[in-house]
C-alpha cells in the first residue's frame, strides 16, 4: 500500500502527465489505441460505451479508468481482454463480458503477470472464463470487484480470482459467485483476504494450496459446492469468517488438509454437512468458533496431533465430533456443548463432570457409513448413553474436563 | 358400528387419560416453540418424541382399553350386532381419540405461533400424518395381541415386547446386519428394511424431508432418490397403510373363530 500511495502521488503531481479520453465520438475510439499512445504516468479515461476489444497489452505505468462503467466485450474469443505486465498501474470501473472458454490456455478478463504495485478495483465481470489471473505478482490490491459467472461444470469453467506464485496481495471487499473456485491461491504468501463474499461457486468458495503466512478474515462463504479448502499450507490465520449452508453429500464448511500451526478463531459455521473436516493437521488453535446445526461440527479423518480446542460453541449439531482412532493427542477444554448433561453445583460456570463429545454412534458411522439411516432412532440413543457411562470404543481420554455451562457470546 | 364408535369415543373423552395425553403434547410443543424459535429444530425434537412415544401410548391404550372394557364388550356380544362391527367401532374410537389428542396438542401451539405461513407447514403436516398412522397401526397391533391372549398380564407383556421390538430391537438387528455385511452393496436392503418397520419408515420419511439426506451420504442419496419423489411418498404411505390393513384383517379372522 505504501508503495502504491507514493506512486500515485508522483503520478498526480508530475507535470507532464496527460489524460487520454476514449469514447465513441472522440478521436481515440479504442482502449488499445489509447494504451499505445500513453506513456508512463498518463491516465486513460474511458467514457461510457460498449467496446469490443481483446488482447490489450499494457506494459506502462498508467491508470485506466472507466467512467460510469463502460462495457468491454471479449466476444468469446480465447484471448484475455487485458494482458498486463507492468508496475504501478490501476484498472478500475469497467464491466467485462464474454471471455471465451479455453481448455489449453488460462485466459482471463484481466491477466496480470510479473507485475508489482498495482490496483484493480470496482470492476464487474460477467460470463468470463477466469476473471482475474495473477501470475508471479507482488504488492497488488484487488478491491471491490464483482464477479458473476454461470459455471456449469468444473472442467469448462474458471476461477474468480486465480493467483499463482504471488506475495503480499490484498483481496478485499469482492463478491464472487457462480465460478468454479471463488478465490484460488497457489504458492501465494503473506497475503490478506478480507471482507469478501463467495457464494454459489460450483467447487470451492476459497481454495488455498501451498500458500503460507496468509490471513483471511471477515469473509462470507455460502452455498458453495464443496465449501472452503485450505491445503498444504503453514501459518495461516483464519478469523471472523462465516461458513454457512454448504450443504450436500460432499460439502464442507472448511476442509483442512495438511495444515500446520494455524489459528482458527471467531468463525461461524452454520448448517454445513461437515463444519470442519480435519485431515493431518497439527498444532492448530481453534478458539471462539461457533458450530451451529451442522451435520458434523468437526470430523477428524487423519492423524492430527497437538490441536487445541477452547471456548468454542457446539450447538445442536447432529454430531459434535467424529474421531477415527482410539488415540487422542488433541486437547478440548472449556467449550460449550449444547448436549452436555452435567451440572454445576458450585455455580462457577464450569461443569463439574467432564463431557465426552464423541458418541458411540459416530464411531459406528465412521466404520459403516450405511448405519446413518438409524440416526435419531431410540436404539441409537440407548447405545450412546451406555457408551457415555462406560466408554469402550471411543478414546477415553477424549474429554472436555471443564465444559462451560453457557454459550460464549457471538 | 357408528354407534359403538361414538360410544367408545365418548367413553374415552370422559376418561382422564386422553386429556392427560392431550395436555402433554400441548405443553411439549408450546415449550418447544417457546424455547427455540427455530421451527426445523422444534420439528426434529417433536419427531423424536412422536416416533417413539405415539407407538408406545397407542399400544398401551389399545391393550388397556380392550381389557378394561372386556365385560361390557361381552355384554354387547350378546346383542344381535356383528362382532366385527363392535371391535372395529372400538378400534377406530381409540385410534381417533388418540389422534385427536395428538393433532390438537401439537397443532394448537403451531397455529398460535403463527407458523402456518412458514415453509415448515408441509413438514409439519407430514409429521401429523405420520403420527396419526402410527396411532392407527399400533392400536391395531395391540388389539391383535389382546384378542389373542386372554391373560391380562401376559397380554400387557406381549404388547410392550411388541413395541420394544419395533422401537429398539429391530434397529439393533438392522444395525448388526449393516455392520456385518458391510462389504456388500446394502442400499436395496436398507430400503426394504426401513419399509418393513413402521417406526423406521416414519422416522426416515421425516428426516429426509428435513434435509438430513445430505448427512447420509451415498445411502442418503439413494434413499432420497426413492422417498424424495412423489412415487416414494405414495409407496411409503401405502406401506404404512398395509400396516393398518394387515392387522385388521387378522383381527377379523381371529374374531370369527374366537370363543368369548
Amino acid at each position: 500500500m505504501k508503495y502504491l500511495f507514493l506512486v500515485f502521488l508522483t503520478i498526480q503531481f508530475s507535470a507532464n502527465a496527460r489524460t487520454i479520453v476514449v469514447c465513441k465520438s472522440c478521436s481515440i475510439k479504442t482502449i488499445k489505441k489509447a494504451v499505445s499512445l500513453a506513456s508512463d504516468g498518463d491516465k486513460i479515461l474511458v467514457k461510457k460505451g460498449y467496446y469490443k476489444e481483446t488482447n490489450i497489452q499494457v506494459s506502462k505505468m498508467i491508470q485506466i479508468i472507466g467512467e460510469s462503467s463502460p462495457t468491454i466485450d471479449g466476444m468469446n474469443k480465447t484471448e484475455s481482454i487485458f494482458a498486463v505486465k507492468a508496475t504501478n498501474f490501476l484498472i478500475s470501473g469497467f464491466l467485462f463480458k464474454n471471455v471465451g472458454v479455453s481448455y489449453t490456455k488460462e485466459i482471463a478478463a484481466i491477466f496480470i503477470s510479473k507485475s508489482r504495485n498495482f490496483t484493480v478495483k470496482s470492476n464487474s465481470f460477467s460470463n468470463v472464463f477466469f476473471a482475474i489471473i495473477l501470475q508471479d505478482c507482488k504488492f497488488g490490491v484487488l478491491l471491490s470487484n464483482k464477479i458473476k459467472g454461470t459455471a456449469k461444470s468444473e472442467s469448462s469453467s474458471g476461477n474468480g480470482f486465480h493467483l499463482w506464485k504471488c506475495a503480499n496481495i490484498r483481496i478485499e471487499k469482492n463478491t464472487v459467485s457462480g465460478m468454479r473456485d471463488g478465490i484460488y491461491l497457489e504458492f501465494v504468501n503473506k497475503s490478506h483476504i478480507s471482507n469478501n463474499t463467495s457464494l454459489n461457486n460450483i467447487r470451492y468458495g476459497l481454495h488455498f494450496m501451498f500458500s503460507n503466512n496468509n490471513e483471511y478474515h471477515h469473509n462470507e462463504f455460502k452455498q458453495n459446492g464443496a465449501g472452503v479448502a485450505v491445503m498444504f499450507s503453514k501459518f495461516i490465520k483464519m478469523h471472523h469468517n462465516t461458513f454457512h449452508f454448504n450443504w450436500g453429500a460432499a460439502s464442507y464448511g472448511l476442509l483442512l488438509k495438511e495444515i500446520n500451526d494455524a489459528e482458527i478463531t471467531d468463525n461461524y459455521f452454520e448448517q454445513n454437512t461437515i463444519g470442519i473436516n480435519i485431515d493431518g493437521c497439527n498444532r492448530i488453535t481453534y478458539s471462539n468458533n461457533h458450530f451451529i446445526r451442522n451435520g458434523w461440527a468437526i470430523k477428524f479423518t487423519g492423524g492430527c496431533y497437538a490441536n487445541l480446542f477452547e471456548y468454542n460453541n457446539f450447538q445442536h449439531n447432529a454430531f459434535d465430533l467424529s474421531y477415527n482412532s482410539r488415540l487422542n493427542d488433541n486437547k478440548f477444554e472449556a467449550n460449550y456443548w449444547s448436549e452436555y448433561s452435567g451440572y454445576d453445583i458450585d455455580k462457577d460456570g464450569i461443569g463439574d463432570v467432564p463431557h465426552r463429545p464423541v458418541k458411540l454412534f459416530s464411531y459406528i458411522v465412521n466404520q459403516t457409513p450405511e448405519t446413518l439411516v438409524l440416526l435419531r432412532s431410540l436404539f441409537v440413543d440407548i447405545i450412546n448413553f451406555s457408551e457415555k457411562v462406560s466408554p469402550v470404543f471411543t478414546p477415553d481420554n477424549l474429554i472436555d474436563a471443564r465444559p462451560i455451562m453457557k454459550p460464549i457470546n457471538q | 358400528m357408528l354407534k359403538i364408535l361414538k360410544y367408545s369415543i365418548y367413553d374415552l373423552l370422559r376418561s382422564r387419560w386422553s386429556y392427560v395425553y392431550f395436555i402433554f403434547y400441548l405443553m411439549l410443543s408450546f415449550s418447544l416453540f417457546f424455547l427455540n424459535s427455530d421451527i426445523d429444530k422444534a420439528i426434529i425434537t417433536l419427531m423424536n418424541v412422536i416416533v417413539v412415544l405415539t407407538p408406545l401410548i397407542g399400544t398401551i391404550f389399545g391393550v388397556m382399553y380392550y381389557y378394561s372394557s372386556k365385560e361390557f364388550t361381552e355384554l354387547l356380544l350378546a346383542q344381535p350386532i356383528k362382532r366385527s362391527k363392535i371391535f372395529m367401532g372400538q378400534y377406530i374410537g381409540i385410534s381417533l381419540s388418540l389422534t385427536l389428542s395428538l393433532v390438537l396438542g401439537v397443532g394448537i401451539p403451531f397455529v398460535i405461533y403463527g407458523l402456518f405461513k412458514s415453509a415448515a407447514v408441509f413438514d409439519f403436516t407430514l409429521l401429523l400424518v405420520v403420527g396419526a398412522f402410527l396411532n392407527f397401526i399400533f392400536v391395531a397391533l395391540a388389539y391383535n395381541i389382546a384378542l389373542s391372549i386372554n391373560n391380562k398380564i401376559k397380554g400387557f407383556g406381549y404388547a410392550i415386547l411388541m413395541w420394544l421390538t419395533f422401537a429398539v430391537i429391530y434397529d439393533a438387528v438392522f444395525m448388526g446386519l449393516l455392520i456385518h455385511y458391510n462389504d456388500y452393496p446394502l442400499d436395496k436392503f436398507t430400503l426394504i428394511a426401513t419399509m418393513l418397520n413402521p417406526i423406521d419408515l416414519s422416522r426416515i420419511l421425516i428426516l429426509l424431508k428435513l434435509d438430513a439426506s445430505a448427512l447420509l451420504g451415498y445411502t442418503g442419496a439413494f434413499l432420497q432418490s426413492f422417498y424424495g419423489t412423489n412415487m416414494g411418498l405414495i409407496v411409503s404411505l401405502s406401506a404404512l397403510s398395509m400396516w393398518i390393513v394387515l392387522p385388521i384383517l387378522r383381527m377379523s379372522s381371529k374374531l370369527k373363530k374366537k370363543d368369548f
